[in-house]
């Protein structure tokens, strides 16, 4: 294939530049900025230096140098940060995102070719925006006898559910979570339920033979895999005694749950994989029996959604995994410690449960911290750390571990054929139950032995 | 009650009017279907179960055999190779030695030797694409790329033989087209070398797996009476337990002189069909490795032909073991330069015939394994 240049003009060359500039220019400046000041005038703003903040200070403030670093800080901890931005949405479409990359470059080295190559000059980075947007320029056939709401729909359910899971994740020490739920692991598991009608609702919706065996073959996957895949995790519920998603990370600070409870996650890991409808368990999308299976009928960017459902899920699965055996964002912090004499010259201030917090000017990361104008120091064991450089520490613990975990969800893709549904319906029924059983009565063994729980030995 | 639907004629094959509450479903597979050929497999399926699987080819008919009546037979060569373009020497061989048996000329012994490699080579790319398509069918991508590039060593290695990568019209009456390179022996020795170490390690990513072996072992099961009965070939044939090679049992041109061993399993399941496919390759290794061994250094590679030969009346049938089976040509000759009437018989198709009785009954997920286990090539069977 060969691609012939068009011979290079400055002149035209200048004039797509300025007339790109122009256009953005008058977009932002007719449709951008009133769009932004009409959002932000029905948005909760914070209180910042004793004065509510309003869409026309919001403005004003921006390009006030004093101003700058209270806003940001106050846009750091808002809802909507949390919710678009960091433990949210974006930072799990940038992992999954990531996943895709590294799906296509290891399988590639896997196989013994290059993968994409050519999109972006290195090696293809590029390649994933390119796919996006081809997608999204596509266009969206619909099947004449489809139930259109529901075709419709099921895409965008999909992401939404996708969305709900990752909104269940905390990322980070200090409450970095959307959604911080005493009985989070629960919603997880009812999340999870959801997916299996939304795949049958589409596969029914689409009123075509393929998709509809797909959607069926999907709903027996999940449904006899979501039994395995609660009974797994509930060793863990048993030797924590709690549900909430936080206090099982930092129930983990000084060993993670994997070297007690290795069958549960063996028998987690097995039922993920068929949740996320992965080799050797994609028995829905299965090509050559039944073309895509549910995915038949979807095209241009309602494909895409599905995608970006699909990995959005993965990333969740894996940070699961994470936060249930592996500790979550607990390990050594890479900085080191505050000196204790910057701490002695301080004034120490106990809060209202008798901790001794102490308000000294200490170098750190003071974008990161609550208080504008104090840096809090937070105790960890002996050792004294900054918030902001704990949050640092354990985002980047927390990524390493879930790139981890996402490699082994990958890993299955260059070595395992696609297997049976009777096979599947085997493995799901009489092998995983009974494991995750087996680790349940390990777990329970522990905790009447004395070893783990109120008054154990660790 | 659901509107009953009465057809006002008899409509085509697959596309049977269902009512609502029918328990049987028609599949179309095919033809634009990621997991058929060039062709068309009307499966009813009740459940996840196939009650009928009616195979239907046609849509690749190319008419070889009547363009081959206005052709003399010289230019017969590059269009009869085109049904199997992978195995382009083996479909060729049998056309060629019967116009050598009609026109009446001796072929050189180095040629007879350069043909056995190129044959032997051709079979070993023909068995990496079929091997690949194979492993995407069960969902192992790592097998559909691991074939398909290690087939390049073989490819390049007929360019430099041939000049061209795919469709080599090679074989021509009398012996080959030209020589081979100077260096050949050492360049092939050392590629047929480092492929057969390279296909011995599909063992461990494909043929040992415990998830492959579940999947296809004790399906799709053939067994040697019906293998036999229904006119199977090649190494559908020798996976049923079968002793059958032409090699051995109607050795040409210089396969007598060299010790071809067969491989045969019994169990004539599908997983048996794909291994001795994969067996067959590390044979036509050795095979390749003898033959280089015994070729003449030097010597003519090519009979002379009058410029426009002419047949002999009379009829010749010949047949060579392809990658696929026994291919055989038919060619009755009315003392024309043209043949009067050649017909391709290809074991493709009588492969074919074995694909409805071993669906009937099977699951769905098995369709793909059992389909390509035949070792089947949709455009040789519709010719």
């Amino acid at each position: 294939m060969s691609v012939i240049a068009p011979k290079f003009r400055l002149g035209y060359f200048l004039k797509g530049i300025f007339d790109n500039a122009f256009w953005i220019l008058t977009i932002v400046t007719l449709a951008g900025i009133p769009a932004i000041q009409i959002v932000l005038f029905y948005l909760e703003l914070p209180v910042i230096d004793g004065e509510l903040l309003t869409a026309f200070l919001a403005f004003t403030w921006l390009f006030n140098p004093t101003m700058q670093i209270p806003l940001i800080k106050a846009l750091i901890y808002s809802d909507l940060f949390r919710i678009v931005a960091f433990p949210g949405f974006g930072f799990a479409a940038l992992i999954a995102a990531g996943t895709i990359f590294v799906e296509r470059k290891m399988l590639a080295k896997l196989q013994l070719r290059v993968g994409p190559f050519y999109c972006g000059k290195v090696e293809g980075i590029l390649q994933l925006a390119g796919d996006g947007l081809k997608l999204i320029s596509k266009e969206i056939i619909i099947p004449a006898k489809a139930d259109k709401p529901l075709f419709w729909a099921a895409p965008v359910l999909f992401v939404g559910t996708a969305a709900a899971f990752v909104a269940l994740i905390p990322v980070a020490p200090g409450g970095w979570v959307v959604a911080d739920l005493d009985v989070g692991l629960l919603a997880v598991f009812a999340v999870i339920g959801f997916f299996p009608i939304i795949t049958i609702l589409s596969a029914w919706s689409a009123n075509s033979k393929f998709p509809f065996i797909g959607g069926i073959r999907a709903l027996h996957q999940m449904v006899s895999f979501e039994i395995p895949l609660i009974l797994s995790l509930l060793g863990v519920v048993i030797l924590t005694g709690t549900l909430n998603l936080s206090e099982i990370v930092e129930s983990q600070s000084s060993f993670p749950w994997i070297i007690f409870m290795p069958i549960g996650a063996i028998v987690f890991f097995t039922t993920m994989l068929a949740e996320l409808e992965r080799i050797p368990f994609d028995l829905p999308e299965a090509e050559s029996e039944i073309v895509a299976g549910w995915l038949t009928e979807f095209s241009g960017m309602m494909y895409g959604l599905v995608q970006l459902g699909s990995y959005l899920k993965l990333y969740a699965f894996a940070a699961l995994f994470v936060i249930i055996f592996l500790g979550g964002w607990t390990g050594p912090v890479f900085w080191p410690p505050l000196e204790t004499e910057l701490i002695t010259e301080g004034i120490p201030i106990p809060n209202y449960a008798g901790d001794p917090i102490l308000t000294v000017n200490t170098p750190g990361l003071p974008l990161l911290d609550k208080d504008p104008n104090e840096w809090v120091l937070q105790e960890q064991g002996e050792l004294v750390y900054t918030s902001g450089q704990l949050l640092v520490s354990g985002v980047i613990w927390f990524v390493l571990k879930t790139v981890g975990v996402i490699f082994f969800i990958l890993l299955p893709r260059g070595v395992f054929p696609r297997i049976r549904l009777d096979m599947l319906l085997h493995i799901g029924w009489y092998k995983l139950i009974g494991l995750s059983f087996v680790n349940i009565f390990i777990a329970l063994g522990l905790v009447y032995a004395g070893v783990i729980g109120p008054g154990g030995i660790l | 009650m659901a509107e009953q639907v009465i057809p006002t004629k008899k409509m085509p094959p697959g596309l049977q009017v269902e009512n609502i509450d029918d328990r049987i479903m028609t599949l179309n597979v095919g033809p634009q279907h990621p997991g058929s050929g060039h062709m068309r497999i009307i499966v009813k399926i009740d459940g996840d179960y196939i009650v009928d699987a009616d195979p239907d080819p046609g849509y690749v008919h190319r008419g070889e055999e009547k363009m081959a009546e206005s052709r003399n037979y010289i230019t017969n060569i590059p269009h009869l190779e085109r049904p199997v373009i992978h195995d382009s020497c083996n479909i060729l061989y049998p056309y060629v030695l019967g116009v050598e048996d009609l026109v009446g000329i001796e072929v050189p012994e180095r040629a007879k030797y350069v043909r056995v490699i190129a044959a032997e080579l051709n079979r070993c790319i023909y068995i990496q694409y079929w091997l690949a398509i194979y492993g995407i069918f069960l969902g192992h991508s790592t097998m559909f790329m691991w074939p398909a590039g290690d087939r390049e060593l073989l490819i390049d290695l007929m360019e430099k033989i041939t000049g061209a990568r795919v469709t080599h019209a090679y074989f021509i009456p009398g012996g080959v087209r030209n020589d081979v390179p100077a260096n050949f022996e050492d360049v092939c020795l050392r590629q047929v070398n480092y492929f057969e170490k390279r296909i011995k390690e599909y063992a461990d990513i494909f043929y040992d797996n415990p998830i492959l072996k579940a999947r296809t072992e004790d399906t799709g099961v053939l067994s040697r009476e019906d293998a036999i009965r229904l006119g199977t070939t090649g190494s559908v044939l020798r996976a049923s337990g079968v002793d059958y090679d032409l090699r051995i049992k109607e050795p040409y041109d210089v396969y007598d002189e060299l010790d071809v061993h067969t491989n045969v399993l019994k169990s004539g399941d599908s997983y048996a069909r794909s291994k001795i496919p994969w067996l067959d390759m590390l044979e036509s290794c050795n095979i390749i490795r003898q033959a280089l061994e015994k070729m003449p250094k030097s010597g003519s590679i090519r009979t002379k032909l009058k410029p426009n030969p002419k047949g002999r009346e009379d009829e010749v049938y010949r047949r060579v073991e392809s990658g696929r089976g026994s291919a055989g040509c038919h060619i009755i000759s009315r003392g024309k330069p043209e043949p009067y009437r050649l017909k391709l018989s290809v074991s493709s198709f009588r492969n074919l015939i074995a694909l409805p009785y071993l669906l009937k009954g099977e699951k769905l997920g098995n369709m793909p394994a059992v389909y390509w286990s035949l070792n089947y090539w949709p455009v040789e069977a519709d010719r």
